[in-house]
């Protein structure tokens, strides 16, 4: 049986993928700060990746053409960078931190409470698609340890107290 | 002492409260000056690179070529992942504005015509602020055609990284630029003979363009009487771990790190008064000190190189007695292999057995001989790579193991009387 997530991945990737106007706008802005368009390919995949919260095979292609790269160089940066997704993930993306400062002010109890709260483990998505459990490196909020991430906000100096509560107030 | 790259000044990420506290006034003056001029004025400061390699700043400049035949890039290191390390975070959000100033006097005193500040991809929401003080620089006339009609021109972009620690290393930094996976480059050629584009090009960090403005503005003498000697000026420290009052502090180099750990107006001491056990002083990747051999040790390049480790970024680890030696060990190794780029063999492999006999020890199934052979290991790594993230994966484990060698024969032991019983 596919999982929900394979089975999102299969409906976007019949769809014929491309970006909006709006988005190639910006696309063809962003051609004009360097001088070859291959250097435009991170933001280029950011925007991609802001438009579908994935980027798939079908973009991966379409964003190689409009890079004027081969699929394989556009597959070859996908997968090197970890914040590029070529997986659906759940509505909200939790981040946590284990690096050592993180890991000294204890980590591993706000690791434990997210999982229970979101029902997923670390590289997993719960069941309703809602959250998505990562674990990850130096976030550079060392000074906020322990944290986690959602999206572009972070939240410090957490508790797994706190942490049940964010998590809580997001349902 | 007095604040120079973080005052305490509300709003002064605010282009006009920067100009009212006398924001610009150094670009102006420097665009008065000679590129040479401002050149040697960097040299005799005596600024040194504040990314971790500690590279006098003015000698890195003057190494590019001179005349406008071919374009010249310059590229600012913001990718800021080295663990512990949580600074030019500070500067993007309180004082962008003095990051922009410094990039212009570079940008105007090498000839350089684009500048693009490399920001790591989990900072999304301070890219937003420096794009907006870009902005703003841009529609007062600092950036752009004809700056203050001096007849010079630059642009400045940012650019976002997408999550690999490997591309705060400057040639993996110019490869990430242009569109590449993040793999260091083979040097030499250096940047400043084949950088962006097979051209010209200087990397700089963040917090080293921030005290640019400076010393044109007070001038290179002024500026080198700040802190310690050989390694002068302000320096944003972070401090983080066991501490009272995590977070970073702008102090002059050569503070003591105790002072830094216990005073009040810093790290505010240990929580619960316990002892000191180990200290981690710049980033994850610099040798780790014993908590009783900290006395006399300062944060700057000298006196840190003397105590047997380094300055890195200044970001200051602090472990209490209770701290597990041997986890914290394992868990440092675990980001060294993970962020290896896999394209070096020692590092490659060299990182991922030192992370699976790192776990073995932090489980009690370590041997004896495993102790030796880590170190041995490490050793194998160290100075067998392209770029420095091998040695940086090997100084953690060498450091430890010759500084708390008795935390993993405990390991052994316990190991063995189990086995035995």
């Amino acid at each position: 049986m596919p999982s929900l997530v394979d089975l999102a991945c299969f409906i976007d990737s019949i769809n014929n993928i491309m970006l909006t106007q709006e988005n190639l706008q910006k696309v063809e802005a962003l051609f004009k700060r360097y001088p070859e368009k291959k250097a435009a390919l991170l933001p280029v995949l950011w925007i991609a990746q802001d438009q579908e919260g994935w980027i798939s095979e079908d973009m991966m292609k379409y964003v190689a053409d409009l890079v004027g790269v081969p699929y394989a160089h556009v597959l070859g940066v996908v997968t090197f960078y970890t914040m590029f997704n070529d997986k659906k993930l759940g509505r909200y993306h939790i981040e946590v931190c284990t690096n050592v400062s993180c890991m000294l002010k204890g980590s591993d109890k706000i690791v434990s409470t997210v999982e229970r709260v979101c029902g997923a483990k670390i590289g997993q998505t719960s069941a309703d698609g809602k959250f998505t459990v990562s674990e990850v490196e130096c976030m550079g909020a060392c000074g906020g340890a322990p944290m986690i991430a959602i999206g572009e906000n972070y939240y410090e100096s957490l508790t797994p107290e706190k942490t049940e509560q964010l998590l809580t107030s997001l349902k | 002492m007095e604040k120079y790259i973080l005052p305490d000044i509300p709003n002064l990420h605010q282009i006009d409260v920067y100009e009212q506290h006398g924001g610009y006034a150094a670009l102006k003056k420097a665009l008065q000056m000679k590129p040479d001029e401002i050149i040697d004025e960097v040299k005799k400061s005596g600024l040194r690179g504040r990314g971790g390699a500690c590279f006098p700043t003015g000698l890195k400049w003057s190494f590019m070529p001179k005349g406008n035949d071919k374009p010249k890039y310059l590229a600012v290191n913001g990718d800021e992942s080295e663990p512990g390390t949580f600074k030019d975070r500070q500067i993007f959000e309180f004082n962008p504005h003095l990051m922009i100033e410094g990039i212009l006097i570079g940008c105007y005193a090498m000839g350089i015509t684009a500048a693009y500040i490399y920001i790591r991809g989990e900072y999304r929401k301070w890219v937003k602020m420096v794009d907006k003080a870009l902005a703003d620089a841009y529609a007062k006339g600092y950036i752009g055609e004809n700056i203050l009609g001096s007849g010079f021109s630059t642009n400045i972009y940012t650019h976002m990284g997408a999550g690999a620690y490997i591309c705060g290393e400057e040639s993996a930094l110019m490869n990430s630029l242009e569109g590449e996976r993040g793999y260091p480059r083979v040097k030499p050629p250096f940047p400043a003979q084949k950088g962006l584009w097979g051209m010209p090009t200087t990397i700089n960090n963040v917090e080293t363009m921030s005290n640019v403005p400076l010393i044109i503005n007070k001038g290179a003498e002024w500026y080198s009487k700040i802190g310690a000697p050989k390694h002068p000026g302000p320096i944003l420290v972070g401090i983080s771990g066991h501490v009272n009052k995590p977070g970073v502090y702008e102090v002059p180099t050569g503070v003591p790190l105790l002072t830094l750990i216990n005073d009040p107006q810093y790290g505010g001491g240990v929580p619960g008064g316990k002892k000191i056990k180990a200290v981690i002083p710049g980033g994850s990747s610099t040798m780790v000190l014993r908590g009783e051999n900290l006395e006399g040790v300062c944060m700057d390049a000298e006196s840190l190189k003397a105590a047997g480790s380094s300055v890195g970024t200044a970001g200051l680890i602090v472990m209490d007695e209770d701290t597990d030696i041997v986890k914290v060990l394992a868990r440092i190794s675990h980001f060294y292999h993970h962020e290896s780029c896999g394209q070096c063999t020692p590092c490659r492999e060299g990182t991922g057995w030192l992370e699976k006999m790192l776990h073995r020890f932090e489980h009690y199934e370590a041997r004896q001989e495993d102790i030796d052979m880590l170190v041995e290991v490490a050793n194998q790594i160290e100075g067998n790579t392209i770029c420095a993230l091998g040695d940086a994966a090997a100084w953690p484990v060498q450091s430890f193991v010759k500084r708390f060698r008795e935390e993993f024969e405990k390991r052994v032991k316990i190991r063995e009387e189990v086995e035995a019983a």
